[in-house]
C-alpha cells in the first residue's frame, strides 16, 4: 500500500516546540469559551476595520460638493455594507465575544453550558460574514447585474424585489444575515443557560455581577428579537425565489409590513448593541471609583425595563410612513418611556462616581466620555421620538448623527473601555497607559468633529444616504469638518491596535489583579488557565473578591 | 470595631441546586422558535382577505380533521412512551414511540395530499395570490418542523431497535417530547388561524 504522507492523527508536540499547524488546529477545533470569545472579538475588530474603511470612503466622497471619489452605485453598496457589517458583523460578535469570555469567569464556572454549540455558533457566524462579503465576487449572479447589496442595511421593500434588485446581491445579504443570526441565537441561548444553570455555589441571582445581569437580559432580547428578522428574511426569500407576494405591492402585498417586521427586530437590536456598553460601565466605573455600584437593584430593574419596553417602540422608525395618529401617539409615548430607565442608569453611574476615589486610567476615561456622549445621544433620541419633530428630520443627517452618537460615541467608547480594562486579564500583561491616553484624546476629538456636525447638517436639510450635493446649500463647511474628524480617528484606532499588539508581547507583567477588583475573574491567574478555576469558588456577597481581600470587613455582613 | 461582628462566622451555603442546563436549553429554544412562528402567524392574519384574486380560502380549504387528530394524539402517545421508559419497559416504549412516528407520518401525508389537491385541482401556488403565499409559508414552516421532529423520532427509534440502551437517555427523550409537544401546540394555533378564522 502506498504510504500516507500526512498524518491522520495529530502528532504530539514536544515541550517548548512551536508548531504553526498545531496552533491553528488548536484554535480551529477549540470549544473553550475563552478562545471562542477571543475569536469573536478579533473577528469583530477585523470587520470593524473593514467597515471603518468603508466609512472613510463615504466621508471622503462627501467632504466636498460634487465629489467623485466613487461612483454612485459603489456608494450605495458602501453605505449598505458599512451599516450591515457594523450591526451584524461587529456589534453582534462583540456581544457574543464579551459574554463568552467573561460570563463563565464571573459566575465561577469552568465553561459555558454548551461548549460545542458555542463553537458552532462562532463558525456559522463567520460563515455568514464571509457569505455577505462573497457578494462582492459572486453577487452578479447569472444575470450579470449588481455586485454587493445596495439596498441599505434595513433593505426596505420594494427595493429588494426582483424587479428592482436584479442579480444575487440581495440574496447574499439575506442569507449572510440569516446564517449569522443563527449563530447569534445559539450563542445567546448558551449565555442564558450558562447564567441560569452554571453559577458557582452561593452566587444567587441577587449576587450576580452587573455585567452578567446585563448580558443575561441582552441575550434574552436576542432570542426574542432576532427571529422576527429571520422570519421576514425567509418571507423575502419566498418572494424572491418562489414568486411569493409578501412584500409585492402589485399583488396586494404590503411594503410597510416589511418595515414593521424589520423594526420589530431592528429597534430591540439597537438595545442589544448598547447593552454590552451598560455591562462594561457597570463593572468599570465602580472599580475605578472604589465604590460599590450605586443602587444595584435599580440598575438591574432599569436594564430589565429597557429590555421590556424596547419590544414595543419599533414604529418610531416609521413616523414618516403615514401611520394612524393613534399609532404615532402610542409609539411616541412608549419611546419616551425608555428615557426613564436610561436616566436611572446614567444617574446611578454618576452617583457611583460621586464621592468616590476616582482613578482616571484609560478605561475610566472612556467611561466618563461615554456618560456625556451617551446622554447627548439619548436626548437627541427623545427629540426624534416626538412624531412631529421626526417628520421634519426623518432620514436626514440628524438621524445619522443621533445613532452614530449612540453607537460610536457610546458603544465604541464603552468597548474600548472594556478592552483596556480586561486586557491585563486576557494577556497577563499591562497595556501602555500613555498610548491609551493618547488614543482616548485623539479618538474623542475625532468623534466629536465627525458626528456633532452631522446634527447641524440634518437641521440644514441634508438627507441621509445622499451621493453628493451641490455647492451653495450651506453644507460644505460642516461636511468638511465631519470628514476632518478622520484625521484624528484613524491614528487613534491605529494606536489602539498597535498598543494591544505590542503590549501583548512586550507589556509589563501585571499579576492576577492589577485593578484591585472585586469580581471572580480577577481571582484567577492571568491569562486564565483552560479550566478557569482550580477549585470552584464559593460566593457570599456580590463582591466575592472584596470578601477574600478584606476578611475583617466582608460584604456579606451587610447583605 | 465591634468584636462580636468580627468573629461572626460567614453564612453557610446550603444545598446548591440550579436548573438542569439541558432543560433550560430546550425551553429557550422553544421560546426563540415561538418568536419565529409569531411573525409568520402575524403575517397570515394581516393578509387575511387581502388577496386580489382567487382561489380564496373559503372555496378551497377543507378542515384537516383527521390530520389534526393524528398530530394531537401523537402528543399523547409520546407521553405514554416516556412513561414506559421511566418504568424501564423498553418494549412498550418502542411500541408507543412507533405509534407516535406513524401518527406524525400520517399528518405529513395528509398535508402532502392537501397541497397536491390545492396545486393540481385548485391551481393555488405560492405565487398565485396572498393567500397562497401566506398559506404555504405558514403551513410549510410548521410542516418543516414536523419533519425535523420526525427525523429525531426516527433516530431514537432506530438506535433503540439496534439495541442501544435507550433507557439511559430518559432525559434526552424528554427534551424530544417537549419539542414534539411544541410542534403540536403550534399546530393548534395554525389550525385556528388558517382553517377557522381565515376561512
Amino acid at each position: 500500500m502506498a504510504s500516507i504522507d500526512y498524518p491522520l492523527e495529530h502528532p504530539p508536540v514536544k515541550e517548548g516546540e512551536f508548531s504553526f499547524s498545531n496552533h491553528l488546529y488548536e484554535w480551529v477545533s477549540t470549544v473553550d469559551h475563552k478562545r471562542l470569545g477571543l475569536m469573536y472579538i478579533v473577528t469583530a475588530l477585523l470587520f470593524l476595520v473593514v467597515a471603518g474603511i468603508m466609512a472613510t470612503v463615504i466621508r471622503l466622497q462627501l467632504a466636498f460638493p460634487n465629489g467623485h471619489v466613487v461612483d454612485p452605485d459603489t456608494y450605495n453598496r458602501l453605505f449598505t455594507m458599512h451599516g450591515t457589517t457594523m450591526v451584524f458583523l461587529v456589534g453582534m460578535p462583540f456581544v457574543a465575544g464579551l459574554s463568552n469570555y467573561l460570563v463563565p469567569l464571573m459566575i465561577g464556572a469552568r465553561d459555558m453550558a454548551f461548549p460545542r454549540m458555542n463553537a458552532f455558533g462562532f463558525w456559522i457566524f463567520l460563515f455568514g460574514g464571509f457569505l455577505l462579503y462573497f457578494s462582492y465576487i459572486g453577487g452578479s449572479g447569472l444575470s450579470g447585474a449588481g455586485s454587493a447589496p445596495d439596498v441599505g442595511w434595513f433593505a426596505y421593500a420594494p427595493l429588494t424585489s426582483r424587479a428592482f434588485s436584479r442579480g444575487a446581491s440581495t440574496d447574499y445579504w439575506i442569507l449572510g444575515i440569516l446564517v449569522a443570526g443563527i449563530g447569534s441565537i445559539a450563542s445567546a441561548i448558551n449565555v442564558i443557560v450558562t447564567t441560569l444553570s452554571m453559577r458557582c455555589p452561593g452566587m444567587t441571582l441577587a449576587r450576580m455581577p452587573m455585567f452578567v445581569w446585563v448580558m443575561l437580559i441582552d441575550s434574552w432580547l436576542i432570542i426574542i428579537a432576532l427571529p422576527p428578522l429571520s422570519a421576514a428574511q425567509i418571507m423575502l426569500l419566498i418572494d424572491r425565489f418562489l414568486g411569493g407576494n409578501f412584500f409585492n405591492t402589485q399583488n396586494g402585498g404590503s411594503a410597510v409590513l416589511w418595515q414593521h417586521f424589520f423594526w420589530i427586530f431592528g429597534h430591540p437590536e439597537v438595545y442589544i448593541l448598547i447593552f454590552p456598553a451598560f455591562a462594561i460601565l457597570s463593572e468599570v466605573i465602580p472599580i475605578f471609583s472604589r465604590k460599590p455600584i450605586f443602587g444595584r437593584p435599580a440598575m438591574v430593574g432599569a436594564v430589565a425595563a429597557i429590555g421590556f419596553i424596547s419590544l414595543g417602540v419599533w414604529a418610531h422608525h416609521m413616523f414618516a410612513v403615514g401611520m394612524t395618529s393613534w399609532s404615532n401617539t402610542f409609539f411616541t409615548a412608549s419611546t419616551m418611556i425608555v428615557g426613564i430607565p436610561t436616566g436611572i442608569k446614567i444617574f446611578n453611574w454618576t452617583a457611583t462616581m460621586y464621592g468616590g476615589k476616582i482613578r482616571l486610567a484609560t478605561p475610566m476615561l472612556f467611561c466618563c466620555a461615554f456618560l456625556f456622549q451617551f446622554l447627548i445621544a439619548g436626548l437627541t433620541g427623545i427629540m426624534l421620538a416626538t412624531g412631529p419633530f421626526d417628520w421634519q428630520l426623518h432620514d436626514s443627517y440628524f438621524v445619522v448623527g443621533h445613532f452614530h452618537f449612540t453607537l460610536v460615541a457610546g458603544l465604541v467608547f464603552a468597548l474600548f473601555a472594556g478592552m483596556y480594562y480586561w486586557f491585563p486579564k486576557v494577556s497577563g500583561r499591562m497595556y501602555h497607559e500613555k498610548m491609551g491616553k493618547w488614543h482616548f484624546w485623539l479618538f474623542l476629538i475625532g468623534v466629536e468633529l465627525t458626528f456633532v456636525p452631522m446634527h447641524f447638517l440634518g437641521f440644514l436639510g441634508m438627507p441621509r444616504r445622499i451621493y453628493t450635493y451641490e455647492a451653495g446649500r450651506g453644507w460644505e463647511f460642516w461636511n468638511l469638518v465631519a470628514t476632518s474628524g478622520l484625521i484624528f480617528q484613524i491614528p487613534a484606532t491605529a494606536l489602539f491596535v498597535w498598543n494591544l499588539l505590542i503590549s501583548s508581547i512586550k507589556g509589563e507583567r501585571c499579576g492576577d489583579d492589577p485593578w484591585d477588583a472585586w469580581t471572580l475573574e480577577w481571582s484567577i491567574p492571568s491569562p486564565p488557565p483552560e479550566y478557569n478555576f482550580e477549585t470552584i469558588p464559593e460566593v457570599r456577597s456580590s463582591r466575592p473578591l472584596w470578601d477574600l481581600k478584606n476578611p475583617n470587613d466582608p460584604d456579606w455582613r451587610f447583605e | 470595631m465591634d468584636t462580636a461582628l468580627n468573629t461572626q462566622a460567614p453564612p453557610v451555603i446550603g444545598e446548591w441546586r440550579l436548573p438542569d442546563r439541558g432543560t433550560m436549553g430546550v425551553i429557550f429554544l422553544i421560546v426563540t422558535e415561538s418568536a419565529l412562528f409569531t411573525i409568520f402567524v402575524v403575517a397570515y392574519i394581516v393578509y387575511i382577505g387581502r388577496s386580489l384574486s382567487g382561489p380564496y380560502p373559503k372555496d378551497v380549504l377543507d378542515l384537516p380533521i383527521l390530520a389534526s387528530i393524528c398530530l394531537l394524539s401523537s402528543s399523547v402517545t409520546i407521553v405514554f412512551a416516556e412513561h414506559a421508559l421511566k418504568r424501564n419497559r423498553v418494549g412498550l416504549f418502542k411500541a408507543w414511540w412507533f405509534a407516535t412516528i406513524l401518527l406524525g407520518l400520517e399528518f405529513l401525508l395528509s398535508t402532502g395530499l392537501e397541497w397536491r389537491k390545492l396545486i393540481y385541482e385548485d391551481h393555488l401556488t405560492v405565487s398565485t395570490n396572498l393567500f397562497g403565499t401566506t398559506f404555504y409559508a405558514l403551513v410549510g414552516l410548521h410542516a418543516s418542523h414536523v419533519i425535523v421532529g420526525l427525523i429525531f423520532l426516527l433516530l431514537v427509534m432506530l438506535v433503540s431497535l439496534f439495541g442501544f440502551p435507550i433507557h439511559t437517555q430518559e432525559r434526552r427523550v424528554k427534551f424530544l417530547s417537549w419539542y414534539w409537544h411544541f410542534v403540536d401546540a403550534v399546530w393548534i394555533v395554525v389550525f385556528t388561524v388558517v382553517y377557522v378564522i381565515g376561512r
